[in-house]
This record gives C-alpha cells, sequence and structure tokens, in this order.
C-alpha cells in the first residue's frame, strides 16, 4: 500500500500514534475525516483551548422521526459517543480509540431535526484503563440540554 | 399483531432506518428481529472495518421502539418518547458481517415500556451488545417548537 492510499484510508492507529510520538495535539477534524461512519453522519468539530465542541449539521438523512420532526434517537446516541471519545482522546495520551464499555442515554427533549446539534463531554473519572465520561447535546441554548448520557471506555488493554 | 411487511413499510418512512438500510428479519409473538447490513460507511474504526458503535444504538433503538408501540404505527398517530436507552457493548462486532438486533418487551403499561434488546452477528447466544429502554407512550405526535 503507498503512503497516498495510508493517508486516505486504513491508517487511524498510525496517525494516533504519529500525533502522540511528535507530542502534537490532535486535530480532531482530520481524526473524524478518517472514520467513515463519523463522515456518514455529517459531524464536524470545534475546538476552543481545552474545549472541544461537537456539531452535527441538520441533515435529512439523520431523522427519525418526520412528523416532530425529529433527528434519530440512534444518532443522539452515536454523537454522545463520539464526543465522550474525542474529549478522551484530548484529556488522555491514548495511542488507540477508546473503546465503548457503556453508555446510558437519557433523552430529555426531541432533537429537532432542523437544527443544528453541540456536544461536550467531561471526563468524570479518569482510571489507567477505564474512564467514566459525562456528555450532553443541545441546539439553540446550553441551558436546556436535549440529550445526556454517561458511559463508561476502555483506554488501555489489560496487558499494556 | 404487525407482520413483516407492516415492519419494513413502518422502516422506509424514517430517513435514517432507510440510510442505514434496516429490514425487518423476523417478527415473532414475542419478539421482533431487525438486520442493519454490513457495509463502508458504517465502520467506526478504519483499521479494523468493525462497524462503529452508534450504528448499533441506532438498531437498537428502532427494534425496541418498535415492539414498544405496535399500536402507534399508523401516520400521524399517537407517538412514543425514549426516556433512556443504556447499551453494554460485550464484544466488537465481526467486520463484515451484518448485525441482528432482537427487541422483546419486558413490561407494558399504558403509560411506559420496559424493553431489552441483542444485538448479534452470529448467534443469539453470543451478542456484540446487550440493551435497555424505556420509553413513554402517547406522546404528541407533531411538530415541537
Amino acid at each position: 500500500m503507498s503512503d497516498e492510499q495510508t493517508e486516505a484510508g486504513n491508517g487511524l492507529g498510525r496517525f494516533l500514534r504519529g500525533v502522540r510520538i511528535d507530542d502534537q495535539p490532535i486535530d480532531f477534524s482530520l481524526l473524524l475525516e478518517r472514520i467513515p461512519y463519523a463522515r456518514f453522519l455529517g459531524l464536524e468539530v470545534r475546538q476552543m483551548g481545552d474545549e472541544i465542541i461537537t456539531e452535527l449539521p441538520a441533515s435529512e438523512h439523520l431523522t427519525g422521526n418526520q412528523n416532530l420532526p425529529a433527528v434519530h434517537g440512534g444518532v443522539v446516541g452515536a454523537m454522545l459517543e463520539f464526543t465522550a471519545v474525542l474529549q478522551l482522546l484530548h484529556d488522555t495520551d491514548c495511542e488507540r480509540l477508546p473503546k465503548t464499555v457503556d453508555i446510558s442515554i437519557d433523552y430529555l427533549r426531541p432533537t429537532r431535526a432542523d437544527r443544528k446539534t453541540f456536544g461536550q463531554a467531561i471526563v468524570t473519572r479518569r482510571g489507567r484503563r477505564v474512564a467514566n465520561v459525562r456528555c450532553e447535546l443541545w441546539q439553540q441554548d446550553r441551558a436546556t440540554p436535549v440529550a445526556a448520557s454517561h458511559g463508561h471506555f476502555v483506554l488501555a488493554p489489560v496487558d499494556a | 399483531m404487525f407482520t413483516a411487511a407492516i415492519v419494513n413499510q413502518h422502516l422506509q418512512s424514517i430517513p435514517h432506518a432507510k440510510a442505514l438500510g434496516l429490514q425487518c428479519y423476523g417478527v415473532e409473538d414475542d419478539f421482533i428481529e431487525i438486520i442493519l447490513p454490513y457495509a463502508d460507511h458504517l465502520i467506526g474504526d478504519p483499521d479494523t472495518g468493525v462497524v462503529h458503535g452508534g450504528a448499533i444504538t441506532a438498531l437498537l433503538d428502532n427494534a425496541s421502539g418498535f415492539i414498544a408501540r405496535p399500536g402507534a404505527i399508523e401516520p400521524g398517530g399517537a407517538a412514543i418518547a425514549t426516556l433512556d436507552l443504556r447499551i453494554d457493548y460485550l464484544r466488537p462486532a465481526t467486520a463484515g458481517r451484518d448485525i441482528i438486533a432482537r427487541a422483546e418487551m419486558v413490561k407494558g403499561t399504558r403509560t411506559i415500556s420496559f424493553i431489552r434488546a441483542r444485538a448479534y452477528d452470529n448467534t443469539i447466544d453470543d451478542p456484540v451488545a446487550i440493551s435497555t429502554a424505556a420509553f413513554m407512550m402517547g406522546t404528541p405526535n407533531r411538530k415541537v417548537g
């Protein structure tokens, strides 16, 4: 495989290791571009200092209920999971994508499919192998979240 | 009682279910199965080809919601709202394999339905994920805000 192909496709692990070895901050937009499912959702990310805000533009193909219209509950769950994982990659020096052990999602309000959604996570507890992360999504008003989650993520395998 | 045809018709009316390619896999008296066909755009880890957990979340949510509200399938009828959904990822899905979710109602009341579901890519006894969800019945199915 040429370097060019590696750049475009199979290099997520290499990308993360490369960033860690060079001790560079992670370009989260570049990271998301390498994940097909993130591209399918159209997930974006904005970083301001230590704050990582994920953004999901409104899109027809994310709709779960056309009458409201509301974003599919699975998309809400996926965004919460992505937001948690990005915050973990920022807060730790994990060299691979943290693996989700469990996630518990509270659907607080309808997530409107015709509005942009924002997300932010906080690492509640960071152990050597497992972390607990809380996350919230909101649309027009940060103070009225549409969904919240807490979950556990494996940072490193047991033999690491 | 609903049939595979009704389930598929309903899935066709959900844009995200269509985008994921969700199809009815089976309907029995006490459970429903929905299949998520493997596709490149669902990959969460390009190094392994494993499907992202979010796609499995969508599958489990859709299957669970379906069994929670057989009465509300008609367009414009009363909707249901997912109150919460907890998912345990027991093992990575196998790259290249379709994933099936089987959802069963644990308890249904007039207000709340409690649903358990399992997602598997080989046998039901070796699930990749399990979920527990609570749904609220009879929320207004109309434009909000």
